[in-house]
């Protein structure tokens, strides 16, 4: 069984003029010990699906549909003093940008300590050692020394490792890192990618490493959703969706990353740019910039497809048993 | 952390000197005390003899060192109006201002931060928006209106409470208190109230707002997707984060009660410094009115000095630098 398991996932905002859909049908899942990578371009939905998942969609936003299984049991429909026991204890999650995401009136001491308390039973005294031994484990030097500073009097390389002990210490079964290095300086990036991988490998933690960036997925990654528009394009593993895309899309994007298209063929970069929520080309949402666009992805919607190991939404791959 | 508090000690010393200069030109330039002291009618001789003993016949400049080194000295010279050392009218009623302030302080922050809390957390709730409401009801009254209405309705109409003085107080040698008496802490319930109504919603509104920006943050979203309880998130990392602005405020505050209470002990016909102003400005009593107003620029030197000190204790990043500092 899946660890994690999102069935068409439609997540809305509604506003004055009429409600937004975000997330339209969005489905994955994650096995223990897997790292799913999920890739897009800025809008797709990537951060949406991750806090639907841990439950912090923001007011108005809302799950309008569809179902999201821990385990096999249903926690979309959670009310949030529910969810709260799992965050951080099933569910873990590393933001973006290390700078904003630790309390900087706190210690990191007293915020590991908080976190595994409010957990596990722990006297304060095991609680501060084993604080110390995440610092460890995550590379901070001096950790024994330096478990009693506060955000500031540390880099943002280091601050994102705090970040990482704090969403893994009270050991979570998964965790959603969302574009864990993007705010860092490109020179740290590849040591918080390598320790993340480590160390959830260490644990057995499964990971759903939301990023834009295909080199980091590639490397890191088992497997990789490719999000456009709010659905799913592409699921499967990395090497295959690397090497052989089939969507129109995934082909654009690979397109985009040097270091990989050795074994692609040279590919044009896609023209045009993802739509709107409001504006949303019925059928399949890439059409308008897809050059093997046809009739019927022009008024119908697309589902995923199996193509060879992957599965993609897309009309070139459908067998004439499915509908549309 | 000493030198930190000698270097805004020194920057004060120009603020000092300003509102300094500017009191004493109030003597300089402003009525005749000489025309007020003798009345209608008096000798040139009487006339000359009191300026000399005033010290009005010397240049402006003079005057003017002798004014600071004096006041230096707690020296601020005698009320035309009452005869009596200006330093010992403002000590006689620095207690009843001081405890109406910090009675009506202590109301704002002890009511206004956990409704400021309360609406900022439920922002929908029915129950927010109707604070919100009464307190822009509190925010646009005049405070000597919200005064005599309170004065009419518990003073007069309920009868439970007194509408004006200060009550027995008891005297501590040089401070003489209401606290310590029943009748004391009655007759400041309805003072301090009114004086305090508009800085509680100021509070209230503050804290709300700065609430609402810090419930927003990375690092609450991270606290709870950490899975900490509400109560952790909203009274230990969110509260602590709005404190910072909130000190400025409250700060600002007291000294701005202290100034204001003019109007509330005009009403109240409060014994202190404010009513003894007024009555100095009906009288063009400038040695006292220069003296309060010095008064005054010092209460916010050492408030301002305070505010600082407190942002220290809770703000780590002031408090320590980046290298570590253990
Ligand atoms: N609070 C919100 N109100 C309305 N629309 C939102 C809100 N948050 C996100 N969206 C929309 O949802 C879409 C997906 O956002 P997001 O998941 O953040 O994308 P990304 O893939 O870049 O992480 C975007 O088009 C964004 O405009
Ligand atoms: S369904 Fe049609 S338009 Fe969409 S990606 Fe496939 S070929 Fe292109
Ligand atoms: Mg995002």
């Amino acid at each position: 069984m899946a660890l994690l398991d999102v069935v068409d996932l439609v997540v809305e905002f509604p506003t004055r003029r009429g409600v937004l859909r975000a997330l339209d049908g969005v489905s994955l899942a994650i096995e223990p010990g897997e790292v799913l990578g999920v890739v897009g371009e800025s809008g797709a939905g990537k951060s949406l699906t991750g806090a639907a998942i841990i439950g912090l969609l923001e007011p108005p936003g809302r799950v309008a549909g569809g179902q999201i299984l821990l385990n096999g049991e249903r926690i979309d429909t959670k009310t949030q003093e529910q969810m709260r026991p799992l965050r951080g204890k099933q569910i873990g999650a590393i933001f973006q940008d290390p700078l904003t995401t630790l309390n900087p009136l706190y210690s990191i001491g007293r915020q590991l300590v908080e976190t595994m308390q409010t957990h596990m039973k722990l006297s304060d005294r095991d609680a501060r050692a084993r604080a110390i031994k995440w610092l460890e484990e995550v590379g901070i030097p001096a950790a024994a020394q330096r478990i009693d500073a506060y955000p500031h009097q540390f880099s943002g390389g280091m601050r994102q490792r705090v970040v990482i002990a704090l969403a893994l210490c009270a050991e979570p079964k998964l965790v959603i890192a969302d574009e864990p290095t993007t705010a860092l300086d490109v020179s740290i990036q590849a040591q918080i990618i390598t320790l993340l991988k480590r160390i959830t490998r260490e644990h057995g933690t499964s990971v759903m490493l939301i990023t834009h960036d295909m080199g980091v997925i590639a490397e890191t990654a088992d497997r990789v959703a490719v999000m456009y528009a709010g659905r799913v394009a592409e699921i499967g593993p990395v090497a295959e969706v690397v090497k052989h895309p089939a969507h129109p899309y995934t082909e654009g994007l690979m397109g985009s990353i040097p270091s990989l298209t050795h074994r692609v063929d040279r590919l044009r970069q896609i023209d045009g740019s993802m739509p709107r929520l409001t504006a949303i080309p019925t059928g399949c949402a890439f059409n308008p910039r897809c050059d093997k666009v046809f009739d019927r992805c022009r008024r119908h919607r697309p589902g995923l497809v199996p193509s060879g190991k992957t599965q993609a939404a897309c009309w070139l791959y459908a067998t004439e048993a499915a509908n549309g | 952390m000493f030198a930190f508090i000698v270097s805004r000690l020194l920057q004060a010393i120009p603020v000092l000197l300003v509102v300094g200069f500017i009191s004493f030109g109030m003597f300089a330039f402003v009525g005749d005390p000489i025309l007020f002291m003798l009345g209608q009618d008096f000798t040139v001789e009487q006339k000359e003899a009191l300026i000399r003993q005033l010290g009005l016949d010397q240049p402006f400049l003079v005057q003017y060192g002798h004014y600071l080194w004096a006041a230096l000295h707690g020296n601020f010279g005698m009320s035309y109006r009452l005869a009596r050392p200006v330093s010992t009218l403002l000590l006689e009623r620095l207690p009843a201002t001081a405890e109406l302030a910090l009675s009506a302080a202590a109301f704002a922050m002890i009511v206004g931060m956990p409704l400021g809390v309360y609406t900022g957390i439920k922002r929908d709730a029915l129950s927010s928006r109707l604070i919100l409401m009464f307190s822009l009801v509190g925010v646009s009254l005049p405070p000597f209106l919200i005064g005599i209405l309170m004065i009419l309705i518990f003073a007069v109409l309920l009868g439970w409470l007194p509408s004006f003085g200060r009550g027995e107080v008891v005297n501590l040698g040089i401070w003489t208190t209401g606290f310590l008496t029943w009748s004391g802490i009655k007759a400041l319930v309805l003072p301090a109230i009114s004086l305090g109504l508009f800085p509680l919603t100021l509070n209230m509104r503050l804290v709300r707002a700065e609430m609402l920006e810090v419930l927003r943050s990375d690092y609450i979203k991270f606290a709870k997707a950490r899975g900490i309880s509400q109560r952790a998130i909203y009274f230990g990392h969110a509260l602590k984060n709005t404190l910072v602005p909130v000190i400025t405020i409250v700060g600002l505050q007291i000294g701005g009660l202290i100034a204001f209470a003019i109007v509330t002990e005009s009403v109240f016909q409060w014994p202190g410094m404010g009513l003894l102003l007024v009555q100095s400005i009906g009288t063009a009593d400038i040695p006292v009115m220069s003296a309060y107003l010095q008064l005054i620029a010092v209460l916010f030197v050492v408030i301002n000095l305070l505010v600082d000190l407190l942002y220290y204790a809770v703000d780590p990043r002031l408090r320590i630098g980046r290298g570590g500092g253990h």
